[in-house]
């Protein structure tokens, strides 16, 4: 049995978000919604993060920092995408500044559209995260039992 | 010998379970303190096992010997304590035991590493002289420093140190890492520090480090069990109620205060130290 979906540990970074959806992950660590019921722990630091919570268009001046966060990220890891400008760059699609969604820089694994995204929501993406979560642990193993044979 | 032997790996196998267990009950407890329903008493466990499952990412090589290192040497002090050995010695291992996990975040060069492991240097300047004076205090009273004679002294130590016991439970707080002495790095999202001393850990390490503070609790609770040690039934299950007591005022402190700066962990436990402390010191060299 795989641990990692008993205990994610999330980083969350705010792209070009207009803060609403950011205020929306935080709700959910509030006594209303209460994550850490599962485990989910907010952590600052992306060597402790296992699940990207990204939200807002990614625009380019802060590329180059959500590329770093997810390639400091150790493996198992996995990216959710949340609010409508986080998943394809929302009403701000069309500013010369914005690159798009959080899939035109790193991989995303999970969308959770939204204007701003609910909090029932964002577990929902974030629980539907462990199911992707888990099946990465397994090609991990897989790959390493593949090293080691070869 | 055998009686040695027994309590030594008792010790190694059972510290971690309770150890874990007690962090599992203090993260219930917190969450109810906050109105929250909280993680399963299991919790802890999960987060170390997942951590051994993933990537090992290090940004130094010799980070992970140094952190090696300290869990080694945080195990043997914890040996010495329950073996019965000489507190000094315990106290000795220990100081090692937190310069490796000095070292270890110094080595990674990483500015918040570094803050939290200098953070760390000055948590041990404040704690460092109380310890000491509690083993002295120890010694005073029983004319021994080892832990199997004090355990054997038939008076409780307790009534006599009251002062130093006091003195004790509060650089205890910054021994567990609760608020408000979590400087070099702390259990909750805080993030002024990134992740502190343990910012650049990663993987399988930072679960040595987690496992090493639960082997530094239970021996750590050791020490309060002392205090009420007499050789008696009634010492003993007041011991371990006290040390249960101890365990939740911590985290009701935990919960009910900021952070603080260092200047006044520092400050505030040398003044307790020397208040406190050194005078219930002088009362048991001039008591009869």
């Amino acid at each position: 049995m795989s641990y990692v979906t008993k205990s994610p540990w999330v980083i969350h970074y705010d792209g070009s978000s207009c803060n609403g959806c950011d205020i929306e992950v935080l709700a959910c660590l509030t006594p209303m919604y209460d994550v850490e019921r599962f485990g989910i722990i907010n952590t600052g630091n992306p060597k402790h993060a296992d699940v990207f919570l990204i939200t807002g268009a990614v625009n380019e001046q802060n590329k180059g920092v959500v590329k770093q966060i997810y390639e400091q990220m150790p493996e198992p890891k996995v990216v959710v995408a949340i609010g409508i400008c986080a998943t394809s760059g929302g009403i701000f699609k069309e500013c010369y500044n914005i690159l798009g969604g959080t899939d035109t820089v790193i991989p995303v694994d999970v969308y959770v559209p939204g204007c701003a995204a609910r909090p029932e929501a964002i577990i929902d993406g974030v629980v539907k995260g462990l199911g992707v979560l888990a099946e990465k642990r397994e090609t991990m193993i897989a790959k390493i039992k593949i090293k080691e044979e070869a | 010998m055998i009686n040695t032997i027994l309590w030594v790996i008792a010790y190694l196998v059972l510290a971690p379970v309770i150890g874990g267990l007690l962090a599992g009950i203090d993260r219930v407890i917190t969450a109810r303190m906050q109105g929250r329903f909280g993680p399963p008493v299991l919790q802890p466990f999960y987060d170390v096992l997942k951590l051994t499952e993933k990537e090992a990412i290090t940004v130094n090589k010799v980070q992970d010997f140094y952190v090696l290192c300290f869990f080694i040497f945080v195990v043997i002090t914890g040996c010495f304590f329950f073996a019965g050995g000489d507190l000094l010695l315990v106290i000795f291992a220990l100081t090692l035991a937190s310069v490796f996990l000095i070292i270890a975040a110094f080595s990674s060069n990483s500015p918040y590493a570094q803050i939290g492991a200098e953070r760390e240097l000055l948590q041990m300047m404040a704690y460092e002289p109380m310890v000491l004076m509690t083993a002295v205090g120890f010694y005073m009273f029983t004319g021994s420093f080892r832990v199997s004679d004090i355990l054997s002294f038939g008076t409780m130590p307790f009534l006599y140190m009251i002062g130093i016991f006091i003195g004790f439970l509060f650089i205890l707080t910054i021994k567990f890492r609760k608020s408000p002495f979590d400087l070099s790095m702390s259990h909750h999202a805080h993030q002024e520090l990134v992740k502190g001393l343990t910012t650049e850990f990663s993987g399988t390490t930072l679960a040595l480090i987690e496992v090493a503070h639960w082997y530094e609790n239970i021996f750590l609770l050791g020490f309060i069990f002392l205090f009420f040690a007499n050789g008696t039934a009634i010492g003993t299950v007041l011991g371990l109620a006290v040390c249960l007591a101890t365990y939740f005022l911590e985290v009701l402190i935990d919960n009910s205060f900021a952070r603080m700066k260092w200047q006044f962990a520092l400050k505030s436990s040398w003044i307790i130290a020397i208040t406190v402390g050194f005078i219930n010191l002088v009362v048991l060299r001039f008591m009869p």
